[in-house]
């Protein structure tokens, strides 16, 4: 017997659990199915909007203003410039005092761990203290033994892009992590649980040894910035604690993957899933679909490859937020680039050599790659039909903007994910 | 006059740093220049096959015999640089059994060791190979790391009294009437260790006697004194695969063709090659059906090659030489061999010599030769010794071996770095400082990064070479920053920035050629990683407009 739903979301990265919980909200029975670890893990955990126009322009001081200039087929102007207000109010509501930013429209620069300054919409409590704009002189520290944060370099970054305060860095020893290669799980978990380690002055708790460690470098700086480390958990309290013992504030330069704040975002949504009652299923992966005969394609039901055992999932409405070419809701061969669930059309050059250009960071067409949608964001074949009646598209997967140069990757998410979930929910209660 | 050197060496690659080495040995003054870093031109590009002759022992006889032979003493002065794979000589239904049987009685005229496999007996030796696979011929075939070997080699010319001279290009040859005397170079950033930082300059350097080396570029070094050479570069990819497929050298036993070569190189397969004349050897085409028909020939020999995932691709350029009037029309064609032309001989202009053609794997006694010649026209009676002498880090390598435990490294890791270094390993990665791994793909450390910083300063290419960090599965897109954050603080952050820009351009180039499927993704990853997460694209400080930071949310209307 298949298993039946109002709305099934496949996908379960921002897109998808943020269209699972709008459509949650609209009173429907939710059920989400994703397959592998989504790109959360690798994000920053920061939610940016739009830092720069397609064309460049930017940072930009004030996102809302330029999304009215997006071009035709662009996710935003797709879904317009009131739902994605809706869509990141929507967001405060469901990540409450963890993640900061809604108070103005303007956008903040939060310093990277490559020493550059990036400018996003919403950002986690924990990188509150560190903003550029914010003048209080910063001290930066960094690990002997994590080498993708150089704490001193990134100081020097930082002023070379003109940050308005003075920044210095040292690099330390971390108390307690004895290993060359410790994950970055195991720092935090050192400070989650405030782990007793060894210094030269005897046994203390890391918290404690931590801040000793610090105090030493500290000078007139009145906030301390550490690699994004600082606690998985109870990153709060370790953040506290850590400001309580060293007399100023501190915050984390957020990192590339493994993410902790990255890490932090995913439990926070998961944790809201629950609470809203969706039904979630993961590590097993949509490989098929059976449409019901009639006029323009509606999908009957999808099946779920569950350890090789084919399971039928029905709903009345579907969601699909499978991410792009990271997520592999996008994959490509030698010839083609596809969607490979509902085979749904994706636009792109013949020619391999014609999907990407020669400079790394120039306008890369393969950053673009995904579905084209109508304005339900509803997946159109070639020639601008629907490909189904009930199937909607979220997040990644869609095409027609590139969020690494634009820094408009978690708001893309969120304000297609947010309608797609919020449309699929009212159409399923009909 | 007196004069600045007593031989000029141009060009870096094998050719000339086994001259360099040579001569220094033989206790002559030698300067080599090379216009990039050493390894820059086609030795840095090409397949890594360690010939065993077996390849030639048919169309070449003379070639063969001369590669068993270098590659019996490459085995060993450079063990750590070679790895003993062994070779197949694969014979697949459609192939011709004459030839079969012309490349088994060649390799045995030749003095190759040769042994006829089963199709069964070869699949044992390698079961990814084909099922209908015929028989198979074992030659002593092995990998080479060409970086490695050359470096060796240009360390040894410097401890015999060499300098050796990167980044710096010949712009001039000095010419007395119908003497040449030396060169005029263009130092990127000025003598000594490449940084980016330093503005350049130029330099005479004057010789009782100039070797061109340039290989491909042969050609335009003898423009600058009019003299004419020849040098018909002739193109070939090689396309790398994610994982050691094989680990035996794979070859398809058949009269010649594209795409038929298999070499594993650490862990890695690549496969090659192609074969096309170019007009440029610094601009021509890398084409599309290049890397298709790697795949799709050589999956006739091993299937799977079809489904697995392709790294990235890159190409060489064969310095090929005909003496003029020969006009063979396909490069294929063109002999292997390797030329000196004495320019008094032959144009009556005294003073230099260029050697064009030949191969990696001779390069040693190529080097031997045009040693002698130099020794006779200069005078000098001193032998050669560089067939007995190993190269430096290859001695003592079970020592080392056992030594082993007592770095404290863990074993993948360490094996590999240890195998890179040679006997400079203990040096290098006994240390009391942290050492924690700087690229997951090839497990490089910080040592081995640092010890590359010393010899390369802020080349990061040069010290992914040396370490071949970055050039695992992916290409950088993890390691690139990390292996930047190495530089300081020995060099300022804009030169870091820089240099950081310089690995990540020149990484993805590469990868270009690769880009479907898997690699496609993470090249997605990549790219989000360094301007989504890092905003290097759009890095404020290198950009021209200031930032009005003021205008911009300062967290403090948050509470
Ligand atoms: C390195 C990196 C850094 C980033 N940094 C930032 C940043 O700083 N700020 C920002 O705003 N954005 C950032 N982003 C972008 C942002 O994270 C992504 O655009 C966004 O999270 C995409 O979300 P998604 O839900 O559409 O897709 P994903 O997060 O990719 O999720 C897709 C999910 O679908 C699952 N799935 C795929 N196929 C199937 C199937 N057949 N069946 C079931 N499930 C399936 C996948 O396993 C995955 O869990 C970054 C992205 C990357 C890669
Ligand atoms: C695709 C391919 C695959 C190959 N596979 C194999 C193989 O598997 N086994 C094998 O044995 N051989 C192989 N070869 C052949 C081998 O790579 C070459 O024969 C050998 O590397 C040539 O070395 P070289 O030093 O003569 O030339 P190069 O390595 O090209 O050295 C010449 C140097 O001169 C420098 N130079 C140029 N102009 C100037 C200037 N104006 N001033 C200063 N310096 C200058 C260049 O930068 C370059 O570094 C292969 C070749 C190709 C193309």
């Amino acid at each position: 017997m298949a298993i039946e739903d109002d709305v099934l979301v496949v996908g379960g990265g921002l897109a998808g659990t943020i269209a699972a919980l709008a459509a949650a909200d609209e009173s429907a029975r939710v059920r989400l199915v994703s397959y592998k670890q989504s790109t959360l893990r690798h994000a920053s955990g920061l939610v940016d909007v739009l830092g720069y126009t397609p064309a460049g322009d930017g940072p930009l001081v004030d996102p809302f203003d330029a999304l009215a200039d997006l071009p035709e087929g662009h996710p935003y102007e797709r879904v317009g410039n009131e739902a994605v207000r809706e869509a990141l109010s929507f967001f405060d509501g469901i990540a409450g005092d963890a993640y900061e930013g809604g108070h103005t429209d303007a956008n903040a620069l939060v310093p990277t761990h490559g020493g550059t300054v990036k400018p996003t919409a919403r950002y986690p409590g924990s990188t509150a203290a560190g903003l550029a704009s914010d003048d209080r002189d910063t001290l930066l520290v960094g690990f002997e033994t994590l080498p993708d944060f150089e704490a001193p370099l990134a100081a020097a970054h930082l002023e070379a892009a003109g940050a308005p305060f003075v920044a210095r860095g040292v690099t330390v020893q971390f108390p307690g992590i004895v290993r060359d290669d410790a994950k970055v799980t195991r720092y935090a978990h050192l400070l989650d649980h405030d782990e007793v380690v060894a210094t030269a002055t005897g046994e203390t708790t890391a918290r404690a040894a931590l801040a000793e460690t610090v105090r030493a470098h500290l000078e007139d700086e009145t906030r301390v910035g550490f690699p994004a480390i600082l606690g998985d958990d109870r990153a709060d309290a370790v953040r506290a604690d850590l400001a309580d013992r060293l007399g100023v504030d501190v915050f984390e330069v957020p990192m590339g993957p493994p993410s902790l704040p990255g890490m932090r975002l995913e439990e926070l949504l998961y944790a809201a899933l629950e609470d809203a009652g969706v039904r979630v299923t993961t590590g097993v992966p949509v490989v098929d679909y059976e449409t019901d005969d009639g006029g323009i394609e509606r999908i009957d039901h999808v099946v779920v490859d569950r350890n090789g055992t084919e399971i039928p999932h029905r709903a009345d409405q579907y969601v699909l937020a499978t991410g792009g070419l990271v997520g592999k809701g996008v994959r490509s061969e030698r010839e083609r680039v596809f969607e490979p669930i509902f085979d749904c059309h994706v636009p792109h050059p013949a020619d391999r050599y014609d999907w990407f250009v020669d400079d790394v960071f120039g306008d890369q067409p393969y950053a673009r790659f995904g579905l084209p949608v109508d304005r339900e964001l509803r997946p159109l074949d070639a020639d601008d039909d629907l490909e189904f009646e009930n199937l909607r598209a979220a997040g990644a997967v869609l095409g027609g903007y590139d969020f690494a140069a634009e820094k408009s990757g978690s708001g893309v998410s969120l304000a297609t994910g947010y309608v797609a979930g919020q449309r699929a929910g009212t159409e399923a209660g009909r | 006059m007196a004069r600045d050197t007593e031989v000029l060496v141009l060009g870096g690659g094998s050719t000339g740093c086994g001259i360099a080495r040579d001569l220094a040995m033989r206790g002559l003054e030698v300067t080599l220049v090379e216009r990039g870093t050493l390894t820059d031109g086609t030795t840095g590009r090409m397949h890594g096959l360690l010939h065993s002759g077996g390849r030639y022992a048919v169309s070449d006889q003379a070639s063969a015999t001369e590669c068993i032979q270098e590659n019996e003493i490459l085995r060993e002065i450079a063990g750590h640089c070679v790895e003993e794979t062994g070779g197949l000589f694969v014979q697949r239904p459609e192939d011709p059994d004459d030839y079969f049987r012309e490349k088994l009685e060649g390799c045995r005229e030749c003095g190759i060791p040769a042994r006829v496999l089963s199709g069964s007996e070869a699949r044992e030796v390698e079961p990814y190979l084909a099922d209908d696979v015929k028989r198979a011929i074992e030659v002593p075939d092995g990998a080479v790391d060409p970086f490695r070997l050359c470096v060796a080699n240009a360390i040894d010319a410097e401890t015999h009294g060499a300098r050796i001279e990167t980044r710096a290009e010949v712009v001039d040859l000095l010419r007395d009437d119908d003497d040449i005397y030396g060169v005029e170079v263009r130092h990127e950033s000025g003598p000594g260790k490449h940084t980016h930082a330093t503005a350049g300059t130029t330099e005479k350097i004057t010789a009782e006697y100039v070797v061109n080396a340039t290989g491909a570029w042969a050609g335009q070094i003898g423009a600058m004194a009019n003299l004419e050479i020849a040098v018909r570069p002739s193109k070939g990819v090689m396309t790398i695969m994610n994982v050691r497929q094989v680990d035996t050298v794979i070859n398809r036993c058949r009269p010649k063709g594209d795409a038929d070569i298999v070499v594993p190189h650490e862990t890695t397969a690549i496969l090659g090659t192609t074969d096309e004349e170019v007009a440029d050897p610094d601009d021509y085409p890398e084409e599309q059906w290049e890397v298709d028909a790697m795949i799709d020939t050589l999956s006739d020999l091993v299937p799977i090659l079809a489904e697995a995932r392709t790294i990235r691709s890159f190409w060489g350029v064969r310095p090929l030489y005909e003496p003029p009037g020969t006009g063979t029309q396909d490069p294929t064609d063109i002999t292997r061999d390797f030329f000196l032309l004495d320019h008094a001989e032959r144009d009556g202009v005294s003073g230099m010599a260029s050697i064009v053609g030949g191969k990696f794997t001779t390069y040693r006694m190529m080097a031997e030769q045009i040693s002698d010649h130099v020794c006779e026209k200069l005078g000098v009676t001193a032998t050669c010794a560089t067939a007995d002498e190993p190269l430096p880090g290859s001695e003592n390598v079970e020592i080392l071996e056992a030594g082993m435990d007592d770095f404290g490294l863990r074993s993948p890791v360490a094996r590999r770095s240890k195998q890179r270094l040679g006997s400079r390993a203990r040096d290098v990665l006994e240390t009391d400082e942290p050492n924690p791994v700087i690229c997951q793909c090839e497990g490089v450390t910080r040592a081995e990064i640092r010890d590359g910083i010393s010899q390369s300063g802020t080349d990061l290419n040069a010290v992914r070479i040396r370490t071949r960090a970055s050039m695992g599965n992916c290409q950088g897109g993890f390691c690139c920053q990390t292996m930047a954050n190495e530089l300081h603080p020995t060099y300022d952050e804009e030169t870091i920035r820089e240099a950081l820009d310089e690995l990540f351009q020149e990484r993805w180039k590469g990868e270009r050629h690769a880009l479907w499927g898997e690699q496609l993704s993470q090249a997605m990853l990549n790219y989000a990683l360094h301007a989504t997460t890092m905003n290097r694209d759009r890095d404020p400080a290198s950009e021209s407009s200031t930032v009005d930071f003021a205008a911009f949310d300062d967290g403090r209307g948050a509470q």
